[in-house]
């Protein structure tokens, strides 16, 4: 066997943490390479180390017996490796051509060379089957065509190691099966791959051999031939997490309805979104990213506020819809994106927990009551288990899990009439995600009607009473989890079979 | 090079660095004194002399720092809540128009209901040309730091017109002046015989009450977090606009207070010449002050003394008394630098 | 009747072009910067420091060409100061170009009054002449208003369609536009986003520094106080109305010189009935309009303003 690509020895520091720690492993030419781990387990630092993101503390990567130098995403690149990243790395403003020709001409040339990039990126797109318009300005493209994008780029540049980084997130299962067979095209054209995930199935199902990262140590490398996903999982987590089980529940009245809702934001579209939602019960929305999903939440969350149609809350129609309404009718809301919508970083615990009740509570006559908000927080930090230094803690310096937890202790203080829960467990680990679903499964048990939006369809069909699909702005009906399967959802999520409800009787 | 975000901001740290910055631009207007031919020791003497080494300087210099103090509390509201008001001067100045409108002679009020009557309205001048620009920020997304620089234009220009019409002293010789405010309008002298006035009084309980506000209120709050981060305080309920649009109020009522102060404490009347951008310093002096209320006192004082003692010093030893505004600058620059070393460590790989 | 006929005047349109000359130098520059995703705020400095350089140079007996030069030079010296604060330290683009504009402008006035200490009436030096180009001067109206120009306002045009074949048409100006739209794409394809946008930035000042010259070099003969008057801050306005197009921002800034143009010769006309100062503001509400008018249609670059931190995404 011999290696195009290997890593000797990487370790790599931040602070206290170790992301990665001594880290060997060899890619074969013509191979699939699975690198499992959870979230956190520094499966993308690794990558970014070695595209020269970043610089490795220590250990060194030959790409064909030779050095690569650190830190140099160029180095990376001349050498054959193509990176395509978790979060796409396009310019949306700029055209298809321009995307994948940056960088790859002399800046002293006083001329780019169109045509030519043009004919060469619709011969690789024949040739792999990745077709997409050179022309096309990338923000009008679909998730799955930005992928192919990113993908010619590394072809463009006659990559011959081809690095995924958990590719599949935003994939239907049959497009994601779709890119596992364009995966094996190209190994058989004689490049090699690095498919980074943290799903077990998608690993054992496009994979020639799997690594697996556990707290930044490589701690097994196994041939998929033979392995099971039992072993893996145990490999992958290192101990078990008691995955929390919904108990049966009869639902209640109904707390949340959506009647004919449309809204624009961009070109993201709600169109006639019907939608009810009741005590106890736990609707899970599926989707592929950019169907409208966000917009949805957003609606119900208060920060959008729909064109047309009514949102009632228990048995008012609401009038005026604001975050401060939402909060005032006790919807407790989870945003998508912790960092930018979640929590304020700079500040710290204590005013991070008050910042959706700070008029109520915590002040008298204009005067914040600092003392009773520290003493919220502390409660926060100790009945959801936040690790951090102390109230005073800026909230930047958390993990993701923690942020979370604190956002949970926020929100659902007050005991919530609805739970909207937006990619409650985007890139959290295993043990964080578990918790996370714990708490949405008591607010379930105490009553609330939970909305759970997600692009995780293991998470939706493991939580879910019933689940409806955001397809182009429009919603399906809502269907019993244990009547769809997940070929159903799949296909649904790709449009096809896929039926538009106008409006329920939700009387 | 790469920065990444210390976990600890440590006493020494915060401290020193500024410190050091302070050096940097002393270094850099040493070099530049050198130029000229005169020794740079010799130079900051005489200006520490000429700004603080007889009584007579020491109040010259709290006198300069006054109007700093309500320009550079004016900056430090506006961008703590990340509103980049440039336009105190322009505030100011309406502060003054205000003032000379109402204080000549047209309310012949006893002092007791002058004083806060003009306080208020020179305030609420201020605060209505900065709402403009805001207005315009959260309706129509126009960057207000273009609109309230182009105001300070505008609006310079219209106190001239008024100077040359409407507002124009009769007695005046023709100069572009107006007539002196009522003696129920002026500011007591601190000392009898000296020129700092009450107005500096004024300027510190205006600090005061900033700091109650910034620490303690929920406005307080409400304004930096919609500076850290407008998204997530949307989210959290936060009326965005709202607090925009208060800390509009604010920041320039605190801008036409300076004014006011002008006016009626030390010039007496308005004229063109009346802030020879006291705005734009009040930006160097929040900065320094690192947006703190009270530390906006010091760094008032300490912009003022670099400037009486550059005055002071460029009569004696010849060199030119921009060195003043050169150090300012240089210590702007050096500040904001200092405060982000305060909070990440550069890492040259 | 007089006010329309004005319109129809080749002074009128020399004069626009005169007047739009420097802007466009300056609005170019401003575009450069923030199509790399740098505000530079610096202008209104980095021009005085043009204008006071450029007038130095000729002034101690250098060519004026080479005084042209010594304003781009002083511009992308202090282009590269700012990028340097802003680009790899991060530092806030609003607070740091507002001190390098104070920065610059305090330093040319110390210059200025450490090399002249005593006068009373500025120095003056023999500037550029307009150069009429052959046979196109002499066609009626536009030839005395397009081509008997200064050199230098030849220089503003032709930099125009560079800038434009430079973004546009070339791999650099791809690489500029990227980092601007989005640096993560521009690192990913092995771009150095650092250097990108300081080269950027530093280009960006040195038309800045050349638009300062085109003042004392051209449009005067002297130096003196004040002189940028608001201009950085019009060229600012200015690329927000041209949509950050170079054909647009010179078009903007045409009308925007024609209006200027125009209310000097209304205000001779007006006499003393209308205040001039009434005239001299309707520049800069024209420029505050042109921002609330385009405020909501323009295609801003996405990364404007926003720090670069390697690896975070």
């Amino acid at each position: 066997m011999t290696a195009v690509l290997s890593l000797s020895r990487i370790s790599k520091r931040f602070g206290a943490l170790t992301a990665n720690d001594a880290i060997s492993l060899d890619l074969a030419k013509g191979e699939i390479l699975g690198l499992l781990g959870e979230n956190g387990a520094g499966k993308t630092t690794l990558m970014n180390i070695l595209f020269g993101h970043y610089v490795a503390d220590e250990g060194e990567i030959r790409v064909d017996g030779k050095v690569l130098p650190p830190g140099e995403p160029k180095a990376a690149l001349a050498a054959g490796i193509g990176m395509v990243h978790q979060h796409f790395t396009l310019a949306d403003n700029l055209t298809v051509l321009d995307n994948i020709v940056l960088g790859t001409e002399s800046l002293w040339r006083l001329r780019s060379d169109h045509a030519a990039a043009r004919r060469r990126i619709v011969q690789l797109g024949e040739d792999f089957g990745l077709k997409v318009h050179p022309d096309a300005v990338v923000s009008s493209l679909s998730v799955g065509e930005r992928q192919r994008v990113e993908i010619l780029k590394a072809l463009y540049r006659d990559a011959r190691i081809l690095i995924l980084d958990e590719p599949t997130a935003v994939l239907t299962p049959q497009e994601a099966a779709g890119l596992f067979d364009t995966l094996k095209r190209f190994v058989a054209k004689g490049l090699s791959i690095i498919f980074i995930s943290h799903k077990l199935g998608e690993i054992i199902d496009a994979c020639h051999r799997v690594a697996i990262l556990r707290g930044g140590k490589l701690v097994a490398e196994r041939p998929i031939d033979g392995v099971s996903r039992g072993e893996l999982a145990e490999l992958m987590v290192g101990r078990s997490v008691p995955q929390p089980k919904a108990t049966a529940r009869q639902p209640g009245a109904t707390v949340l309805a959506l009647k004919a809702v449309s809204a624009r934001r961009g070109q993201l579209a709600l169109r006639d979104v019907a939608l009810q939602l009741r005590a106890g019960e736990i609707v899970g929305i599926a989707g592929v990213s950019g169907n409208g999903q966000s917009l949805l939440a957003d609606v119900v969350g208060g920060v959008a506020v729909p064109d047309a149609g009514q949102v009632r809350v228990g048995a008012e129609v609401l009038a005026d819809i604001s975050p401060r309404q939402m909060i005032a009718r006790g919807i407790a809301r989870i945003p998508e994106d912790r960092h930018a919508e979640g929590l304020i970083g700079d500040m710290s615990i204590t005013e991070n927990v008050v910042s959706e009740g700070y008029r109520g509570r915590f002040s008298r006559r204009g005067l914040i009551d600092w003392g009773n908000a520290r003493t919220f927080a502390e409660t926060v930090i100790r009945d959801y288990e936040v690790k951090c230094p102390g109230p005073e803690a800026r909230v930047r310096l958390l993990s993701g899990g923690n942020m979370q937890k604190l956002i949970l202790g926020r929100v659902m203080a007050e005991d919530p009439v609805v739970v909207l829960a937006n990619q409650p467990t985007r890139g959290l680990d295993v043990g964080a995600v578990a918790y996370v679903h714990e708490q949405l499964l008591k607010a379930r048990a105490r009553g609330a009607g939970i909305l759970l939006i997600s692009e995780d369809l293991d998470e939706l069909l493991a939580l879910s009473d019933q689940m409806a699909v955001m397809y182009q702005g429009q919603l399906s009906p809502l269907m019993a989890r244990d009547q769809v399967t997940i070929q159903q959802l799949g296909l649904m999520m790709a449009g096809q079979g896929f039926i538009h409800v106008e409006s329920i009787d939700a009387a | 090079m790469r920065l990444e975000p210390r976990e600890q901001q440590t006493v020494a740290l915060s401290f020193g660095l500024p410190m050091l910055a302070l050096i940097f631009s002393m270094a850099v207007c040493a070099g530049l004194v050198m130029l000229s031919g005169a020794s740079p020791f010799q130079v900051f003497g005489l200006m520490i002399k000429g700004a603080m080494g007889s009584q007579f300087a020491l109040l010259e210099t709290l006198t300069r720092a006054t109007p700093l103090i309500f320009t550079g509390l004016a900056a430090a509201v506006a961008f703590r809540a990340k509103l980049w008001n440039i336009g105190a001067e322009a505030q100011l100045y309406i502060g003054a128009v205000m003032t000379a409108v109402l204080g000549t002679g047209l309310l012949p009020l006893p002092w007791p209901l002058l004083w806060p009557v003009l306080m208020f309205s020179a305030m609420l001048g201020g605060a209505l040309v900065l709402s403009i620009p805001t207005l315009l920020k959260t309706r129509f997304g126009v960057d207000e730091v273009v609109t309230t620089l182009l105001l300070n234009f505008i609006i310079l220009l219209f106190v001239s017109m008024l100077l040359e019409g409407l507002l124009k002293d009769p007695m005046g010789l023709g100069w572009p002046q107006s007539k002196k405010v009522i003696a129920d309008a002026q500011l007591p002298r601190l000392i009898t015989g000296k020129r700092l006035h009450l107005g500096f009084v004024v300027a510190i309980a205006a600090a005061v009450i900033m700091w109650v506000i910034d620490r303690r209120s929920a406005l307080g709050y409400e304004m930096r977090a919609v500076g850290h981060n407008a998204k997530a305080a949307h989210f959290a309920g936060i009326p965005v606009n709202r607090v925009l649009a208060k800390t509009a109020l604010l920041s320039g009522g605190l801008a036409g207070l300076a004014g006011w102060s002008e006016v009626t404490g030390l010039k007496g009347n308005l004229t063109l010449d009346l802030s020879p951008g006291f705005g734009y310093t009040g930006i160097v002096v929040a900065m320094l002050a690192m947006l703190h209320p009270l530390g906006v006192i010091a760094a008032a004082i300490f912009v003022a003394a670099v400037f009486v003692g550059a005055d002071a010093m460029s009569r004696t030893a010849g060199v030119p008394s921009y060195i003043a505004h050169v150090m300012v600058a240089v210590s702007l620059l050096a500040m904001v630098t200092a405060i982000m070393l305060t909070r990440y460590r550069v890492r040259w790989r | 009747m007089e006010a329309l006929e004005i319109l129809f005047t080749a002074s009128l349109w020399a004069a626009a072009i005169r007047i739009a000359s420097p802007l466009i130098f300056g609005t170019l520059g401003e575009l450069i910067c923030e199509r790399a995703g740098v505000l530079n705020l610096g202008i209104e400095g980095i021009m005085t420091a043009g204008a006071f350089s450029g007038w130095l140079a000729v002034f101690l007996g250098g060519d004026l060409w080479l005084g042209v030069a010594v304003a781009a030079l002083v511009g992308a010296v202090l282009g590269l100061l700012h990028g340097f604060l802003v680009v790899p330290l991060g530092l806030s683009q609003h607070v740091t170009g507002i001190g390098i504009t104070l920065l610059a402008t305090a330093l040319s006035y110390y210059a200025y009054r450490l090399a002249f200490p005593e006068v009373t009436s500025p120095p003056k030096i023999e500037p550029f002449q307009p150069f009429p180009v052959p046979v196109l001067s002499d066609i009626p109206v536009l030839g005395p208003a397009l081509f008997q120009q200064t050199p230098l306002t030849y220089l503003a045009f032709i930099m125009v369609g560079l800038v434009s074949w430079f973004l546009y048409r070339t791999p650099a100006g791809l690489a500029v536009r990227t980092v601007g739209e989005n640096p993560a794409a521009a690192e990913a394809q092995g771009m150095n986003v650092t250097t990108v946008r300081l080269l950027a930035v530093m280009a960006g000042s040195a038309l800045m520094g050349i638009g300062g010259s085109f003042i004392t070099l051209s449009a005067f003969n002297s130096f003196f106080f004040e002189m940028t008057n608001g201009r950085g801050w019009i060229c600012i306005a200015l690329v927000v109305f041209g949509a950050w197009r170079p054909g647009k921002a010179l078009l903007g800034a045409i009308l925007f010189g024609l209006f200027d143009a125009y209310q000097l010769r209304l205000q001779q006309l007006a006499g003393a009935v209308v205040p001039y100062q009434l005239f001299l503001m309707l520049p800069f509400v024209m420029s505050i309009i042109a921002l609330i008018v385009m405020s909501r249609r323009v295609a801003y670059p996405r990364a404007l303003m926003v720090p670069y931190r390697k690896g975070e995404r």
